[in-house]
């Protein structure tokens, strides 16, 4: 008798273990990954938002199929990245997945893309170089651009118009940030810049104490390039100005974006007219941007003020899926071959300006060149300086040429 | 009669609870009916933190040492496989074959345990769980700062178990027999081990450490050995979680992933090797399927509810919580057949 209730338990959960829910065949499954969880929580919601906002101008169909959207969540290290990647792609079955959100996150994910071979995954805000530059995977694609992109023309811009010759650097310790300082120092040492290795800082992320690394800035340069995220570039703003700091600063994109500038504080006089570049700029005056915007802050409410890098490269990514699944007609059935070629060769019209990919499958696309300045209700914004068109990741040499450069590090470019 | 059980006692094949049979077979023939997500993810990453959370287990339960080091043991194990083996990071990998890796990463992570018992093992309760964290907390920012050995804040990645027998070993059905095979072995060692002379003056000293001394016991030397054998379950531990994510980076050995081990042993209770399976299935099943229950930004809350839940009504954990429904089943199905027969 008890050995029939046990066998029926067991039995329970072995069904309960084993049945993969059956996939509808009038819909897709497509899945979002990004944090949920840890430091980047925040930018995580905001990336999200970006998702929903794509899904809600196609209603949630595509292709005549209705899209069934699966969230998963990391908390940016790679092995929770795999870990909800693997659940979202092997449990629930989805064909489509957009993220993850963090640099090395998405190292992570584009090795697991190899051995998934039919199911096609779209990077979400992740902006390391390698993800796309060495070694790439068939079924990644890049519709955002990534870190060192973001910095186009802002070497060019300190060097040319600012007058800086030297500069020195503190940033996070990891490889997105090691993109971003690579894409900002490479035109800028070329031209003759300079950014010794002794003056180069590189903190973990979470970092709360800047008092040794403001001691230990040298006098003799002439800014400070940052690139910090989140709240640690808070935390360092505040600390700096009140440690009576006095040189400019120059950004990198999510230094000085809408997560930083909305906190309060006296680090808001301090931070105007700090250059920057990125992806996105707040006050960009073409009309789909602001159409964005509208529909950012109408669809909610509770969001920044103006939608984040994250959101818009989200939104992006998530609209690519879609307009490729319209294309082929929602079919999928040949393991999203066809889907992925579509993919390959499309090109769209985002609020910001038009993308379209290169043969590694990372995008070619504007970037803004900003500064921050004092909005009309006492926002801070960034203010567009210069739209810099068309920029690959090769940032316009020849891909052997850039290989040569080699990889992104702590050390790359010497420039000393 | 009497007196030949008597002798032959300690050698008779003990009965097989049908319940145990059950699980046996069910862990035998897992693979064949569950999707590879199950088998993999579930079950074998279960298998893994379930050894790990074992390591802390027998030294908690038996020995009365909480140490919240164990994981820093697995992941020092984990890193030497990405040193002293090969890894696609470029760092380090000085490429030796992958036996003599794997044994000495174990080797080196149990004498690293060792170490650990020897500082810790004369305190009890609170500091000891502090300097266990502190040393788990000093290897964290160790090897996010370290760029010459340990890679610093990437670490590493490619780390890939051997192709053997014609088997890659990281395919779903083989490596859940590895990990199934790793964890049955380390779960009798135990189960055998706290009967041995040795347990048995382990769970002696937990009890009265002052007695056993007085005894003419090695109080300390038998709390250092406990940890060696602890830091030998660790490490092999530490060997199958690198080759199930294929990288190791100083996320791996945080303070979170630290505590989620404690959680995973209290949760799946202390008194039994096999609470901490039960423990470390719940956890991930929770870790996984959490986020389907409920709204996307409040699965985290799900998780710590149902922790707290289990503590609260049930301080043993899961395993507790099952003796305790055995006891009140069989106490509701004699008293009726009692009555039955009196009448």
């Amino acid at each position: 008798m008890i050995t029939d209730k046990r066998t029926l338990i067991a039995a329970a959960v072995a069904a309960t273990l084993a049945g993969p829910a059956l996939a509808q065949e009038d819909s897709v499954k497509m899945g979002a990954l990004a944090t949920l969880e840890g430091a980047f929580t925040v930018l995580g919601e905001d990336s999200m938002r970006g998702v929903k906002m794509a899904l809600e101008e196609f209603k949630y169909t595509a292709g005549g199929k209705k899209i069934e959207l699966i969230t998963g969540s990391s908390d940016a290290s790679p092995d929770s990245a795999i870990r909800a990647t693997r659940k979202l792609v092997e449990q629930d079955g989805v064909k489509v997945l957009v993220g993850p959100l963090s640099g090395s996150e998405g190292l992570a994910v584009k090795d697991y893309a190899k051995t998934q071979p039919d199911v096609t995954f779209l990077n979400g805000s992740s902006a390391a170089q390698d993800t796309t530059l060495r070694d790439p995977a068939e079924n990644f694609f890049r519709f955002g651009t990534e870190g060192a992109q973001w910095m186009a023309g802002l070497g060019e811009y300190v060097y040319k118009e600012k007058g800086y010759r030297s500069v020195a650097v503190l940033a996070e310790d990891y490889s997105f940030p090691y993109t971003q300082v690579f894409g900002f120092l490479e035109p800028f040492c070329r031209l003759g810049g300079k950014a010794p290795a002794d003056a180069r800082f590189w903190v973990p992320i979470g970092n709360k104490d800047y008092s040794s690394v403001i001691a230990a800035l040298p006098d003799d340069v002439d800014a400070i390039y940052v690139a910090l995220g989140g709240a640690d570039a808070v935390n360092f703003l505040t600390q700096y100005e009140q440690a009576g700091g006095d040189l400019p600063l120059v950004g990198g994109s999510i230094t000085v974006d809408q997560t930083v500038l909305g906190s309060k504080g006296r680090t808001r006089d301090f931070v105007v007219g700090t250059p920057s570049a990125g992806p996105i700029s707040d006050t960009w005056d073409n009309p789909s941007w602001q159409e964005f915007v509208d529909a950012y802050k109408a669809q909610f409410p509770d969001g920044f003020p103006s939608p984040s890098l994250f959101a818009h490269a989200y939104y992006i990514n998530t609209k690519a899926a879609l307009l490729a699944l319209d294309k082929v007609g929602g079919d999928l059935s040949d393991g999203g071959k066809k889907y992925r070629d579509v993919l390959s060769g499309l090109s769209f019209e985002t609020p910001t300006g038009m993308v379209k990919l290169d043969e590694r499958r990372n995008a070619v696309a504007d970037i803004f060149l900003t500064e921050v300045a004092e909005g009309p209700d006492g926002n801070l914004l960034n203010k567009t300086i210069k739209v810099i068109p068309s920029v690959s990741q090769t940032l316009g040499v020849s891909y052997d040429e850039f290989l040569k450069y080699g990889p992104v590090s702590r050390e790359n470019p010497k420039c000393g | 009669m009497a007196d030949l059980s008597l002798i032959a006692g300690k050698n008779r094949l003990p009965t097989i609870h049908p319940a145990a049979a059950l699980v046996a077979v069910f862990l035998l023939f897992y693979p064949a009916f569950a999707s590879n997500f199950f088998v993999f993810q579930i079950g074998a990453y279960s298998l893994v933190l379930g050894t790990i959370a074992l390591s802390l287990m027998m030294l908690a339960g038996y020995g009365g040492m909480v140490s919240l080091s164990q994981l820093t043991v697995a992941g020092l194990a984990g890193y030497l496989m990405a040193i002293l083996g090969d890894n696609s990071v470029g760092v380090m990998g000085l490429g030796w074959p992958w036996w003599l890796t794997a044994l000495t990463a174990i080797f080196a992570a149990s004498v690293f345990s060792a170490l650990i018992g020897a500082i810790s093992v004369r305190t009890e309760g609170i500091y000891t769980i502090m300097i266990t964290l502190a040393i788990a907390v000093a290897f964290f920012y160790f090897v996010r700062q370290n760029y010459v050995i340990f890679n610093g804040f990437t670490g590493y990645a490619g780390v890939e178990p051997p192709v053997l027998f014609g088997v890659y070993w990281r395919n779903p059905t083989p490596f859940y027999y590895l990990s199934l095979a790793v964890a049955a072995f380390f779960f009798f060692a135990v189960l055998y081990g706290a009967r041995s002379t040795f347990g048995l003056s382990l769970q002696a000293i937990r009890d009265n450490p002052r007695r056993m001394r007085a005894i003419g016991y090695d109080v300390t030397l038998h709390r250092i050995f406990a940890y060696w054998l602890a830091g030998l379950i660790a490490g092999t531990a530490g060997v199958l979680m690198v080759w199930f994510n294929g990288r190791i980076s100083p996320g791996s050995v945080g303070v979170d992933v630290v505590i989620d081990i404690l959680v995973i042993a209290v949760v799946g209770g202390m008194r039994h090797p096999i609470g901490p399976f039960i423990g470390a299935l719940a956890f991930v099943l929770l870790e996984n399927f959490a986020i389907d229950l409920i709204d996307r930004e409040r699965f985290n809350t799900v998780i710590g509810l149902a922790f707290l839940l289990v503590v609260l009504f049930s301080p043993d954990g899961l395993l507790g919580l099952w003796m305790r429904m055995k006891d009140a089943l069989m106490l509701k199905r004699r008293t009726p057949s009692d009555s039955g027969g009196g009448q």
